[in-house]
């Protein structure tokens, strides 16, 4: 990956910063430029809230490439406490605490390591409260 | 807009075939179809693939396809849609015969998955989710739809074995198609005891990694019986609907909008009713995308098609027979010709010519192809002209 097309992603992987719609107050991770919802095209640039809850979950058992030896590890559809859903490792559990409708917070984390001294990759993973 | 017929279906036995290459496998399914319409020559050519420039560094494929059927100067060119792009090819032929540009139009679609590893292929598949916001958290293809099994399964109480029903129908089926990947029969027990891919998704609810191609013939549905022997089948609809291509933008992640409204807009213009479907293909490249494309085009209610493939209504013999080639599961799954096939299939099913699989009396058909986790969807209504 280039560092230009990690690097852009930033705001919203490292500090879950969302577009808040100024007509009809959706907000999206990553920001857009339409809202789907009213068509406006303003936004508030907003932190999203690091709280939410579990939508759905699996556990990765054969996994891409980069993840290849994390495997098994937890994902889940988190939806958060201010409105943006996050699909997004869930950190640190026991799979078997897995549950729909538990309390998950997001944390900076890392995400995966690109070979051959190649970008450190970090974004958010939710970890079960 | 003129009617549009199908006058020639071509495929090849699917599978593995490591001395195949993506030209020739095109092209003998191409001939296949060309042949079995009887016409002398095509006007021009729409090729459903996928990711031919990840899977094996070859894109420009209306060219090198044209080139190699020896229809070289024809207006050729390929459409991608994911794992909807076969789909969109019969489409766009559809709307180039529709529209009266061209008359003998080929609709083709070919993908070569086993060129590369496994983590590569997983690799190329992602590139159908959103790369920047799912694939890159190591969220797989696989792992998507778990994640939309998990929730039907809380929301709805299906159940497991419900799930496994729906390969164990699909095989019983492919074991009766010559052409199929994985021509044998499975039983439940089987699919829960096979190793788990992203849970509750074990390595038999999954659709494999397949090389294949698959090709149809359109032309004006006025000069169909001149042009051909074979009795003509009429596309009588057509619908193609986008939805959010991240799973978790969707509000209800079991829902596939995208099925529905695409479904919606080929009723409407075939003006038929569910009831007067004999027959359908549906994308089941995991278990649960077929249980919830079911709910989507109103073969079974929301929610409630679990139970659909565990109580014989969609098996062959039952109230509406669905998969009848096998499916996605057990026939095999090169994306971009997948939703040539399913047309394929249905053709030859209201032509009488599907053998051991062959449901008594079928007039109408329907076949729906998606893209991603429902990110596109493609519905046809085909029906004995």
């Amino acid at each position: 990956m280039s560092t230009a097309r990690y690097w852009r992603e930033i705001p919203q992987r490292y500090r879950l910063e969302s577009g808040k719609c100024k007509k009809c107050g959706k907000s999206f991770i990553p920001p857009r430029m339409v809202c789907d919802a009213c068509g406006s095209r303003e936004f508030d640039q907003v932190r999203a809230s690091d709280e939410g809850t579990l939508v759905s979950y699996t556990v990765i058992r054969v996994a891409p490439g980069e993840f290849s030896d994390e495997a098994p590890y937890a994902v889940g559809i988190i939806q958060l406490k201010d409105g943006p859903r996050l699909t997004a490792q869930i950190a640190d559990c026991d799979f078997d605490e897995l549950e729909i409708g538990k309390k998950v917070r997001i944390e900076f984390r890392k995400i995966y390591e690109q070979g051959q001294a190649g970008v450190i990759c970090y974004g958010y993973k939710g970890v079960l409260v | 807009m003129r009617d549009v017929a199908i006058i020639g279906v071509g495929m090849i036995k699917w599978g593995e075939l490591w001395n195949k290459s993506l030209r020739q496998m095109f092209v003998e399914a191409a001939l296949n179809a060309i042949d079995d319409a009887g016409t002398d020559h095509i006007d021009s050519m729409y090729v459903g693939c996928m990711t031919s420039g990840v899977f094996v560094g070859q894109e420009h494929l209306g060219s090198v396809l044209s080139d190699y059927l020896g229809a070289k100067n024809i207006p050729a060119v390929r459409v991608e849609s994911a794992c909807a792009s076969g789909g969109v090819a019969v489409r766009t032929a559809y709307m180039d015969v529709a529209s009266g540009m061209h008359d003998i139009v080929l609709a083709g679609g070919v993908e070569k998955m086993t060129d590369v590893s496994g983590s590569e292929a997983t690799y190329a598949l992602a590139t159908a989710a959103d790369r920047e916001y799912e694939a890159y958290n190591g969220v797989t293809f696989p792992g998507l739809y778990a994640l939309i099994a998990r929730r039907h399964m809380h929301e709805f109480g299906t159940t497991r074995e419900q799930l496994a029903h729906v390969a164990v129908k699909n095989h019983r089926h492919g074991a009766k198609n010559p052409n199929a990947q994985y021509p044998f029969e499975i039983s439940v027990e089987r699919v829960l005891e096979s190793v788990l891919v992203a849970d509750p998704l074990r390595i038999l609810d999954c659709s494999p990694i397949t090389d294949g191609a698959a090709a149809v013939i359109l032309c004006p549905a006025d000069v169909a019986s001149k042009l051909s022997k074979k009795p003509p089948v009429k596309i009588v609809g057509t619908g193609h609907a986008t939805d959010t291509i991240a799973l978790h933008s969707r509000k209800d992640i079991t829902w596939l909008d995208a099925v529905n409204k695409s479904a919606q807009q080929a009723y409407k213009q075939a003006g038929v009713k569910l009831e007067d479907i004999d027959v359908a293909e549906v994308h089941d490249c995991f278990t649960i995308a077929e249980i919830c494309v079911l709910e989507a085009l109103g073969l079974a209610e929301k929610g409630k098609g679990g139970t659909a493939a565990e109580s014989g209504m969609t098996a062959l013999g039952g109230k509406i027979p669905v998969n009848t080639s096998g499916g996605l599961k057990s026939k095999g799954h090169p994306v971009g010709a997948t939703g040539v096939a399913q047309v394929c299939e249905i053709v030859e099913q209201l032509r009488g010519d599907s053998g051991e699989r062959q449901v008594k009396g079928a007039t109408a058909g329907l076949t729906q192809n998606m893209g991603g986790s429902g990110g596109s969807s493609v519905v046809h209504i085909l029906k004995k002209a």
